[in-house]
Formats: structure tokens, C-alpha cells, sequence
């Protein structure tokens, strides 16, 4: 457990992606298994402690500190798990005992029930110092939050042991912690995973922003960029799943989807709702708001199935029958994926089909009129490319159409978490329900933290501790004196808030320190623009 | 008639005002007369009629604002007669050089004004004494929980661990030019490291002034007469903000240190770019905030700047009558 806290405190104070990924190589090699597994597992975010929650942790706290000087503490630090790693009461004078494995902690940590955890932690508690409580705490409850990505953890693995990174990513998904075929693999150059009869998950190809600039429509396809989420469909071995963008199992929410697939295949596709919001009734999708019905849920209900059924839209096939296509060009892959659409069934799939212009400038105008069909915009896909993991520049292009955008007062300011746990950083901000000199009260409309400059967050911090009306603990409350102009890219109706709709991925896109709060926009403005 | 208790010391935004001495503790900005505890900034400044401080307190100013006008040195344990029946004594506060807390006594009522103050042991000045009085008004700079310092030697032993790990490079410590920066130093001798500390040249005087005061601090030069390959392997000190300014380029792969109390918190540390934390402080932690009090043991604590909710949260549970003073002007977060 030292070795693990004494890393996880050298990657808190390293910024630099090299010396990260030194720190998690040197480590790598000179770690035990399976503690180096675990390790691994636990800065990716692969452990999973249900029983202990923050609020645990908390819990426990209370019954030691008094909840004024723990909630005091809490909002100066900005973390539970630290918090209460430097409040724990020390026990006294006990003779130090023998260092636990980190084997041993998640072992313990996986046999905690709810019931059993508030007298198990506090051993736990007792017998590490400040450093390994919050390791121990960040191990628990997860989110480790030292910059350290899935990525970069894989490429530290395949640096520790001179292996390619995109093996490492391939076999890193098919295994669970602690990954012992893996470093029997990489590390002790044993076998290569036998994997053939998994299902398992390959790394996505991903998209470059195309910001300004055209491409050659010769060179490059178009197609839709649907408002859905991003899956992969794997069958092998007689069994589907689903995975997320980021390699996360999610075939339990889609049920309707596991037994639809008649052929082993690896398929990349956009998950939708049948509706008929996206692309008309022809196009039978509905809006990203009715697809948050079903995302997140661990069991779904009949009702649920029957009201927003899922389908999945395909772009691309990665494998099809023990043959595997992505290095073949994308124009290869399309027809084989064309070729293949008759064999599924239409009630689960259908085809993302290409938009076709005569060049760039009617493609713009197409692009144009994709808000009215609550589409996000274009993708661009080179029609040589291989299906690669990652980013690379030139293969792939978003297109995204332009944000709406809408003037809003801030009304509430929060302290950030992490670096800005100094910053107000988070802001809810709110559109005038009339006319403002006519006495119109604001209601909040979205939250946003993202879309300024360290430079602006100062200034901006500067303004919510001069102009504080209330506190209520990290959050204040704000005169209604400054604008922010906000960019989104749709807006719903929303029954859980007071204004009655909510934002779709708001962001400030300025901040207008020149602008009267009464010229803000009103509510109307924004009901005007809803696509439900 | 006579007037209430303790009417006569009357904190205000810009300083506690002594009222039947027409004189001010710690002013924040120009008075006619001045009590002041120590010298830095935020406790001292310039443009004062009369400044009442201890020599070395007074020759800091001196330092810093180039004047000795009106200038009235008061030493530790001298009671002095400041007019309208108030006598001042400045007492030991183990911050800084010359740092004091000031007993003021008037019609046999005692308040204790601590300024800044520290427990620990210090090697450059004596230690804070512990002295009985009705209203104490203490500082809470580290006033919360989360806040105790380790013992220094822990913390020196990871800086000189991170020089002889980093041969090749330097380590670069970010501490108060008065004050931490000299304590850094001196506790850098006691653990036997003899070898040259580079200066910043902003920390230049202030460590001579040191000297003068008699506290020895070996081979210091500037890192202006210094080539990259004479600091590879050395110890360089620095104010906090030239850590991330275009003068640390001159060092030679510097490894980044800062000791300060805030360093306790990961997040802190994280803000300001530092790779090696030392939780070194001249301000007392949250065990002696408390452990003060109870030993003081006044009648009344009034907290002046810092984390006062949580102090004034300590007090109201155990049973002490406290209260919080909104006074302007006194942070520091380089401690």
C-alpha cells in the first residue's frame, strides 16, 4: 500500500505527461503481482466498491469530528477523500504494524457490505498515515483524479515492458482486474492472451474538429453526425455486447440489442431512440433527450423497452466473420457494411447513409439546415482511411454546425473541484421570465464550467467575491450584474427545472462584462428555439 | 461613570485602535502612532508618525521602506508607557525576526495582541511566551483541523533526500524572503548542509540583515554570479512568485519546492505548479492555535485574520467566549 500512495502522491504533483508516464512505468516493473494489476485497474477507474460510497466516508467522519469544522474543512480542501485523510484521528502509540498489500486492501475492500463497512474502514483507517488514508479513500470510492487517462496508463504499460500500446489496448479490455494475462504477457513475456472467443472491445477511431478550412469532397465521404452515443456491437463466441466510447460494458442497458446480431462482427454505430425528431419520420430517430430515458440504468423495465426502443444506426465494420477489415480503406469497409445490411434485421439496424454534394460549399448549405433535423452536423471521412485507434490528423474531420447562442445573467457561483477548488469555476446562470423593468424575475436555465481562460477565471472569481449577495457553503449567490453570452447546441423541455427546459452541452462562449444585465435574453427567446 | 469593560481597545477594519493612546497596532494604513508586531508587509507598513516595534523589527522597516523616522524601539520584556494610562510590553511570537506579540494593560485590564506566532522551534528567534490576560486576539492564518504541521526536520530531510536524487538539476524552494526563507536556511546548517545556497537576489539583504542580527547562515551567494553547471546538485531559494517567472529560466532543470503551510493540501500545491511540497510554516497549526488558548486561558479570544469560522467554531465548543474580527488587509498566502 506505501509503494501504491507514495505513487499516487508523485502523480498529484506532476503535470508533465513524460515524468507521468516514467512514474507509472518505474512502478509497473518494480511492483508485485498482482498489486501492479490492481494498481493499474485503480487509476483507470476499473475498481468498483459499492459499499463504500463518499457519503461512507463521510459518515464515518462525523461520528469523530464535529460537522461544523468538517464541513469548514471540506470546503477548503475541496475533496472528501483528503479531507478525511488529514482529519482521521491518528491512534496513539500503537507499535507500527507490517505494511499491507495492496492485494489485501482491495480483497478487503471487495468484501464490505454497507453494514460491515463503517467497522471495517476504521481498521483500515488506523493502520496508514495521512498519505496511504488517501490512497485508500481515492481507491474506494474512485475518481483518483491525477490526470491519468486510460491512454496514458496503457502507453505507461507498453513503455514498462517494451510492447505495442495498441496490443496492450486490445487485450486490456477483453481481461478484468487484476489482469493477470496481461502481465504474464507483457510483463513476463508469456503467451499472448487467448482471446478469440471474446467478445471484446476494440478502440474507437475518432474525429479532428475540421475548424476553418474545406476538404476535397473526391478525397473525403459525408455523413450525418447523429445525436445519439457512440457504441460498438461485438458478437463472438455466440455472445453480443455493447461497449461505450470509452470501452465501458453497457450491454446490461441495452438488452434488446444482445440477441438481434446473426453473425460474429465487430460493428461501430450510433445508438438512437426510434422517434421521428432526427431526420424526419423517414429517418425514424428520436432527440437525444428521449435517449437519456434509457442511458445509465443497470435493469431495464418493459415499459422502457416498449416506449424508447433502441436501434443502432451503422457507420463502419471492423470485423466480419473471422476476417479483419480495419486496414482496409474506408470505401472497402462501406461497401462490405453495405453488402452486409440485407443479413440484419431492420428492426435493430439500419444504414447511416452519405450525404452526397456536388462540392463543399453545398455540403455548407446541407449542413445548415441540420438543426432543424436536432442533428449535430457532418462527419468527414477520408474515403483511403483504415480504421485506426485514436485521432489522426486528416483521416477523420467533425463538422459540427454552429452553437446557438443566448445572452444569460449569472446568478449563483461554486467553487470549483481540484485545481479550482480556490476558483468559483461553476456557474448557473439564468434568462428574464418578461421584462426585466417590469419587475421579471430571473429562473436559471443551464450551468457551465468551461469556456474561459485561467486569465478570465480570475477575473471572473474577482467579480462573484465582490458582488456576493448570500452563501450558502462553496455556493454564492451573485447580483445580477454580469452577462455571459452562452453557446449550446439544443434545447429540451425539462420538468425538473423551474424555467422548464433544459441546455445541451452549454458552455460561456464570452463573457460580456460590457452588457446591462437587463439586456439579457428572455425566456421566450429561448422556449422559441426548443426541439423536443 | 466608568466607561464599560475593555472599551478602550477598539478593533476597527484597518487595525485595532487603542483608544486613550491614540495609537494603532498593526495599522493598515498611515497613523499618527504605530504598535507594530512584525515586519512583514501586510503587518508593517510604511509612512507612520511614530513606529513602535522591537530593533529588529524597526531595522526590517528600515530595510524595506528606507526610513527610520520615528522610529521607537521597544525591547522584549521592556514595559513601555504609550500614554492615556497604557502600558505596552512586546513578548516573544517565535514568527519571524523581531516578531512579538504586545501585552497592552490599562486600568489593570490585560489584552494580548499575538500578530503573527508560531510553537515550533525556530533557530532565528526566541520561542513564543506563554503569558496570562483577559482578551487574547490571536491570529488563525491555519485555523482549521486539516492544518498541523509535521515536525521540520521531516521536511528538510525530503529536501536534501530530493538534491541528492537529482544530481543533474536543482532544487528550487519558494519561500517568504523574510523569514521562512532564513529559517529554511538555518535548519538547512543544523542538518549538516554545508555546501553553497544560491540566492534570489530579492532575499540578498534581508538575509544579511539576519546576520547582522546574529543568525549565521553559511556560504550564501547570488544566482546571478552563477553559471547553470555550478547549481547542478545545489539548493536555490527563491521568492514564491519567481517560481514560475522567466527568471527561473537561468536554473539548470530546476525541481520545484515550496515550504508553506498551505502545502498540506494536495489541491494548493497542484495550483501553484509545485513538484515537491514542504509543509513549512511560521504561523501556528490548528493543534497550537488551540493548544494556545487553552494554556493562555483569557476570559475572551478575538480572532483577527484567517480561517476564523472554524477557530471561532472551537471555542463554542469548548465553552470559550470568542469572537471574530473583520479586519481588512491581512492574508498570506506564501506562508
Amino acid at each position: 500500500m506505501e509503494e501504491f500512495a507514495a505513487l499516487l502522491d508523485a502523480l498529484v504533483y506532476t503535470t508533465s505527461r513524460n515524468r507521468k508516464l516514467a512514474l507509472i512505468a518505474a512502478y509497473l516493473r518494480g511492483a508485485r503481482d498482482p498489486d501492479r494489476g490492481w494498481a493499474l485497474a485503480a487509476l483507470t477507474d476499473g475498481l468498483d466498491f459499492p459499499a463504500v460510497k463518499s457519503s461512507t466516508v463521510r459518515n464515518l467522519m462525523m461520528e469523530r469530528v464535529d460537522p461544523v469544522l468538517w464541513a469548514l474543512s471540506r470546503d477548503f480542501v475541496g475533496d472528501t477523500a483528503e479531507t478525511a485523510s488529514l482529519l482521521w484521528p491518528e491512534p496513539e502509540d500503537t507499535a507500527p504494524l507490517p505494511d499491507l498489500s495492496l492485494a489485501e486492501v482491495v480483497e478487503r475492500l471487495a468484501a464490505l457490505t454497507r453494514a460491515t463497512a463503517s467497522k471495517e474502514l476504521p481498521a483500515l483507517f488506523d493502520r496508514l498515515d495521512a498519505k496511504g488514508r488517501y490512497a485508500l479513500i481515492k481507491l474506494a470510492t474512485g475518481g483518483m483524479r491525477v490526470g491519468v487517462s486510460a491512454r496514458l496508463a496503457k502507453t505507461a504499460f507498453a513503455m514498462a515492458f517494451e510492447v505495442a500500446v495498441e496490443e496492450v489496448e486490445e487485450y486490456w479490455h477483453a481481461l478484468s482486474p487484476p489482469y493477470a494475462e496481461l502481465f504474464a504477457w507483457g510483463a513476463r513475456g508469456g503467451p499472448v492472451p487467448d482471446l478469440a472467443h471474446t467478445p471484446r472491445f476494440r478502440p474507437f477511431m475518432l474525429a479532428h474538429p475540421l475548424e476553418d478550412g474545406e476538404v476535397d469532397l473526391a478525397d473525403y465521404a459525408a455523413e450525418w453526425k447523429w445525436d445519439g452515443i457512440r457504441v460498438q456491437l461485438v458478437r463472438a463466441g455466440g455472445m453480443t455486447r455493447v461497449y461505450s466510447r470509452s470501452g465501458d460494458d453497457i450491454s446490461a442497458t441495452f438488452p434488446e440489442l444482445l440477441d438481434v446480431l446473426p453473425i460474429d462482427a465487430v460493428l461501430d454505430g450510433e445508438l438512437l431512440v426510434r422517434g421521428v425528431t432526427q431526420g424526419g419520420a423517414a429517418g425514424g430517430a428520436a432527440s437525444f433527450n428521449a435517449l437519456q430515458q434509457r442511458l445509465g440504468r443497470k435493469t431495464v423495465a418493459k415499459a422502457m423497452l416498449r416506449d424508447y426502443p433502441a436501434f443502432v444506426r451503422l457507420y463502419d465494420v471492423l470485423l466480419l466473420e473471422g476476417t479483419d477489415w480495419r486496414q482496409a480503406p474506408w470505401k472497402s469497409r462501406r461497401a462490405t457494411l453495405e453488402a452486409l445490411m440485407p443479413r440484419l434485421p431492420a428492426s435493430h439496424f439500419d444504414l447511416s447513409q452519405l450525404v452526397e454534394a456536388p462540392d463543399f460549399a453545398a455540403l455548407a448549405a446541407i449542413r445548415d439546415t441540420a438543426r432543424d433535423e436536432a442533428i449535430e452536423g457532418l462527419m468527414l471521412k477520408h474515403r483511403e482511411s483504415p480504421y485506426v485507434a485514436g485521432r489522426k490528423v486528416a483521416l477523420w474531420y467533425k463538422w459540427k454546425r454552429d452553437p446557438l447562442l443566448v445572452d444569460c445573467v449569472v446568478m449563483y457561483a461554486q467553487r470549483g473541484s481540484g485545481k479550482r477548488s480556490s476558483f468559483h469555476s461553476d456557474f448557473t446562470f439564468g434568462c428574464w421570465d418578461g421584462d426585466p423593468d417590469a419587475g421579471a424575475e430571473l429562473l436559471p436555465v443551464g450551468k457551465a464550467y468551461s469556456g474561459f481562460t485561467d486569465e478570465e477565471l480570475k477575473k471572473l472569481d474577482r467579480f462573484v467575491r465582490q458582488n456576493t449577495l448570500n452563501k450558502f457553503g462553496p455556493v454564492r449567490e451573485v447580483a445580477r450584474a454580469l452577462v455571459f453570452e452562452v453557446a449550446f447546441d439544443s434545447v429540451h423541455t425539462s420538468k425538473r427545472h423551474k424555467s422548464g427546459l433544459a441546455m445541451r452541452f452549454p458552455r460561456i462562449h464570452r463573457i460580456r462584462w460590457d452588457k446591462p444585465a437587463h439586456e439579457a435574453d428572455r425566456l421566450e427567446t429561448l422556449r422559441g428555439l426548443i426541439k423536443d | 461613570m466608568t466607561a464599560p469593560p475593555f472599551s478602550w481597545i477598539r478593533p476597527e477594519r484597518h487595525g485595532i485602535n487603542i483608544v486613550p493612546a491614540d495609537a494603532w497596532v498593526d495599522p493598515s494604513r498611515p497613523v499618527p502612532r504605530a504598535l507594530v508586531t512584525h515586519g512583514h508587509a501586510d503587518h508593517a507598513r510604511g509612512g507612520h508618525g511614530i513606529t513602535i516595534a522591537t530593533p529588529a523589527t524597526l531595522a526590517i522597516m528600515e530595510l524595506r521602506y528606507q526610513t527610520r523616522e520615528g522610529a521607537s524601539p521597544a525591547e522584549y520584556g521592556e514595559r513601555i508607557d504609550i500614554g492615556g494610562g497604557v502600558t505596552a510590553t512586546f513578548l516573544p511570537a517565535g514568527h519571524v525576526l523581531g516578531s512579538a506579540q504586545i501585552l497592552l494593560e490599562h486600568a489593570g485590564e490585560r489584552v494580548i495582541i499575538t500578530g503573527d506566532y508560531k510553537r515550533s522551534a525556530d533557530p532565528t528567534c526566541p520561542p513564543f511566551a506563554v503569558t496570562p490576560c483577559d482578551i487574547f486576539i490571536t491570529e488563525a492564518t491555519f485555523g482549521l483541523p486539516v492544518f498541523t504541521h509535521p515536525p521540520i526536520a521531516e521536511e528538510i530531510g525530503k529536501l536534501l533526500e530530493a538534491r541528492a536524487q537529482n544530481p543533474d538539476s536543482c532544487i528550487l524552494v519558494g519561500a517568504y524572503a523574510l523569514g521562512k526563507a532564513q529559517r529554511v536556511i538555518a535548519e538547512l546548517r543544523a542538518a549538516g548542509h554545508s555546501e553553497t545556497i544560491w540566492l534570489h537576489g530579492a532575499m540578498e539583504a534581508m538575509c544579511r540583515l539576519y546576520e547582522e542580527h546574529g543568525v549565521m547562515l553559511g556560504d550564501l551567494r547570488l544566482v546571478s554570479d552563477a553559471t547553470k553547471d555550478q547549481m547542478r546538485g545545489s539548493i536555490v531559494m527563491a521568492p514564491p512568485s519567481a517560481l514560475t517567472d522567466r527568471w527561473s529560466r537561468r536554473l539548470p532543470e530546476p525541481v520545484t519546492a515550496m515550504a508553506s503551510g498551505w502545502m498540506r493540501v494536495r489541491q494548493r500545491a497542484r495550483q501553484r505548479g509545485v513538484e515537491l511540497p514542504l509543509v513549512i510554516s511560521d504561523h501556528a497549526d490548528w493543534t497550537e492555535l488551540t493548544r494556545t488558548i487553552q494554556q493562555v486561558n483569557p476570559q475572551e479570544t478575538w480572532i483577527t485574520h484567517g480561517r476564523e469560522e472554524a477557530l471561532l467554531r472551537w471555542c463554542e465548543l469548548n465553552q470559550r467566549r470568542a469572537r471574530a474580527l473583520a479586519l481588512v488587509g491581512y492574508e498570506d498566502e506564501d506562508d
